[in-house]
């Protein structure tokens, strides 16, 4: 693509470099550790699932099992392995048997880890090709039914009950809607399990749970049918059970997940030691069945100025990049996050805003970009709001954005009303079929407003990035670098989850998942 | 039809505030604009159940300007009315603050002549709350569309503890801390968790015995002064506010509490 800002070659390249080294540091300290949230993830893939008398989830009866008995760090792979080969019973069983008292893995001898993981390979293989069968499907459907073009319109739900969800969610297929997303009810990203069943109450929202997936999931394949199009389902694999709820996304087929340890530690004060750990795997797991990851950097710029702190949300697009990587998701399926929040009263904002989608654009090619609409700035005028998500419109298709979280004109005052989600995806389809091409038109002029905006915040985010990689992550977090937020390392929420590997340790799940065939 | 009417209108054109009416081109017209969804296909029986609907409502003339369905069985329409009733304007009491207004420089003059020391205020966004908007809007340095926030201000200590923070978590850190006042934020509410939520740290104050000592003030997008006074709160702020409106509140209620121990 040729460069419309004129940006330096040299100077991506160098905050590409300091990325690269901030993440290996970062990867080093997860690779020596667990957490009880990527076990009851594994635990899942094993097959354990349901509740036990008190609703108590059976991963995390497991998992808390081996905790007790100081197991965590052997990992639940291997110790449910050794307990299958020595008593002969399924995971699911062995769970039960755990949750009445009759099992006890402490007292249990242990095998030499490669012959239990040699062991529970042909199951590890049934369920890692379960979810290769899932990406498989995605390809099929999306090949047969076709899918809509960038920006995806992007809406979100959110009535608390996943049977009305599924009516409002139809309704906005109907009117052209790309991904619907689930929003979780509040504070489930603080909940250390996942609830389980279909779900009727929710606060703000609707309980994530693997029942509830495939609830939506059938709803979105069949208006997916009936529209013509493939219908991405997102869903929120963020807080304190990324892990598992990128398992159970795999498991269902989502398309999209929220997938952001600096959100958690930033914005739900989870510690990030435990987050980040999480986040690998749960990556590593969205990497390998296909799903586009949103990250959130554009929260940045709800609590700080998007003019003033631009170049921190660039800073994070660049870490993010690279910890996705490794985590062996392809840019394809990188949808790094930013938003539009300038302030409507600075003059020439639109330029600036226009500035900073383009630069993102130009220095993550191919990444499918999420794009979120004004927040901080929708005053309960609903008509300035309409307004406004017009602009955010207009750069988003003028500068190629992939996701585009549509606005809603009632933005600050309540979850959307049906006619609300009509009006925004109405005013969308709008502006994107009427200036479809006009980001191949225009060219913008040398070393103006916009040029020297971009290159002005390319230049700050590498300065910050050189910083960071001389301070390391979790320093610069506990500085409140990004989003203005102080998170101190071993403050938070989770940290008592996190565990070092033992000797024996091993999760074939991720072994196979980074590994394998990914196409 | 009747924008090409020549026939004279009956209402009257002079402004009595003992019967106000909304107001469109004209004084006492009573247009009114509306959008609303019926859960009916679209169709004659759609526009003539929404017209019945304003009527219902007390408006004359319904006109539905435009209606379509969204989605099979459900139609949205934007309608124009004139409302048949009127308002006695002069009778209306509200509860409100009455702090006058003041900038930042005058509040911090006021508190080194009158209170002369610094005023310890926490914040937090409490409950399931995840959203800060407010509170930082209110709290943090830069404040929100160039009204500096009570970081800012020379004599106040403010203290933001952010989203999702525990009333328990609040109440500890205002103990600890003596503060003077206590700032609870909500943003996003559902089912009116927000009212609960703001009735248990009135409960739990008074549980600690220092209700009484600290100024207790409400903020939040469905806060008004009336609301939070109902819920035992000192004052309430609604969408609109600033810090010098929530700052000159409590130097005043401060230097009145400090009078009158």
């Amino acid at each position: 693509m040729e460069s419309k800002l004129n940006l330096d070659p040299a100077l991506i390249e160098e905050a590409r470099g300091y990325a690269l080294s901030i993440s290996r540091d970062v990867q080093g300290f997860v690779d020596k550790r667990t957490t009880v949230s990527v076990e009851r993830a594994v635990c899942r893939f094993l097959g354990i699932d349901g509740v036990n008398p008190y609703d108590v989830p059976l991963p995390n009866v497991v998992v808390e099992h081996l905790a007790a008995k100081h197991l965590l760090g052997e990992g639940a792979a291997y110790c449910l392995g050794n307990a299958m080969m020595k008593t002969g019973l399924t995971p699911q069983k062995i769970a039960q048997e755990i949750d009445g008292g009759r099992l006890d893995l402490g007292s249990l001898s242990y095998g030499e880890a490669s012959e239990v993981f040699r062991f529970i390979d042909p199951l590890v293989e049934e369920s890692v090709g379960l979810v290769a069968r899932n990406r498989e499907k995605r390809r099929e459907l999306i090949q047969r039914l076709g899918e809509g073009p960038q920006p995806y319109l992007y809406v979100i739900v959110a009535t608390g009950n996943i049977y009305e969800d599924v009516v409002q969610a139809r309704a906005a297929v109907r009117q052209g809607a790309d991904i619907v997303a689930v929003i979780r009810s509040t504070g489930q990203s603080l909940l250390d399990y996942v609830p389980y069943g279909a779900t009727t109450e929710g606060f703000g929202g609707t309980y994530a749970t693997q029942e509830n997936f495939r609830i939506m999931r059938a709803a979105l394949d069949e208006a997916g049918e009936e529209a013509g199009r493939y219908i991405r389902l997102c869903n929120y694999c963020s807080g304190l059970c990324m892990p598992e709820i990128a398992a159970m996304g795999a498991i269902e087929r989502l398309d999209v997940m929220l997938n952001d340890a600096l959100y958690g530690i930033l914005f739900r004060d989870i510690n990030m030691q435990r987050t980040l750990i999480d986040q690998f795997f749960s990556r590593v797991i969205n990497g390998f069945t296909g799903v586009i990851i949103n990250t959130g950097e554009d929260n940045y710029l709800t609590t700080a100025d998007a003019f003033e702190e631009a170049h921190t949300v660039l800073a994070s697009q660049f870490i993010n990049e690279r910890l996705a990587l490794i985590a062996g998701i392809p840019e394809e399926q990188m949808g790094l996050g930013h938003a539009f929040e300038m302030d409507p009263s600075i003059e020439n904002g639109f330029l600036y805003e226009l500035a900073q989608a383009q630069m993102s654009r130009e220095i993550f090619p191919r990444a499918p970009l999420k794009y979120m609409p004004p927040t901080k700035f929708m005053t309960g005028n609903i008509f300035r709001g309409h307004v406004q998500d017009t602009l955010f419109n207009v750069i988003s298709i003028w500068t190629k954005q992939g996701i585009q979280l549509l606005g809603m004109l009632t933005e600050a005052i309540h979850t959307p009303f049906m006619s609300d989600r009509y009006l925004s995806i109405e005013n969308a389809s709008y502006v994107f079929n009427n200036m479809r091409d006009l980001g191949d038109e225009i060219q913008f002029k040398r070393d103006g407003k916009i040029q020297k905006r971009a290159n002005q915040v390319l230049r700050e985010a590498v300065g910050l990035l050189k910083k960071i990689e001389d301070d390391g992550l979790f320093n610069t977090l506990e500085a409140g670098t990004f989003a203005g937020v102080k998170r101190p390392i071993d403050g938070g929420k989770g940290l008592s989850g996190v565990v070092e590997k033992g000797e024996n340790y091993g999760n074939p799940f991720l072994e196979k998942m980074l590994g394998g065939a990914r196409t | 039809m009747s924008g090409y009417s020549l026939e004279k209108n009956a209402h009257s054109r002079e402004l009595d505030l003992t019967k106000v009416k909304p107001y469109g081109d004209t004084m006492n017209d009573g247009k009114v604009q509306l959008s609303f969804t019926l859960p009916v296909p679209a169709g004659p029986e759609a526009d003539a159940a929404a017209k019945l609907l304003l009527k219902k409502m007390g408006f004359k003339e319904p006109q539905i300007v435009f209606s379509k369905e969204m989605t099979t069985g459900f139609t949205f329409f934007v309608a124009y009315g004139e409302s048949v009733h009127a308002i006695d304007y002069s009778s209306i009491k509200v509860q409100k603050i009455t702090a006058e207004k003041m900038t930042m420089e005058e509040i911090d003059a006021f508190i080194d002549e009158r209170i002369r020391r610094k005023i310890v205020i926490v914040g937090a966004s409490t409950g399931t709350d995840a959203h800060t908007v407010g509170i930082d809007a209110i709290m943090n340095m830069k404040g929100f569309a160039g009204h500096y926030g009570l970081e800012r201000y020379r004599n106040f200590e403010a203290y933001n503890m952010g989203s999702q923070v525990q009333n328990e978590e609040l109440v500890a850190k205002a103990i600890e801390l003596k503060a003077d006042a206590i700032l609870a934020s909500q943003t996003v509410t559902a089912k009116n968790v927000h009212v609960k939520n703001l009735a248990n740290l009135v409960e739990l104050l008074e549980a600690e015995g220092i209700r009484k000592n600290i100024i207790l003030v409400a903020g939040g997008a469905r806060i008004t002064h009336e609301l939070a006074k109902e819920l035992g709160y000192d004052a309430g702020f609604g969408p609109g506010s600033f810090a010098e409106d929530v700052a000159a509140f409590i130097v005043h209620q401060l230097e009145s509490m400090l009078a009158n121990p």
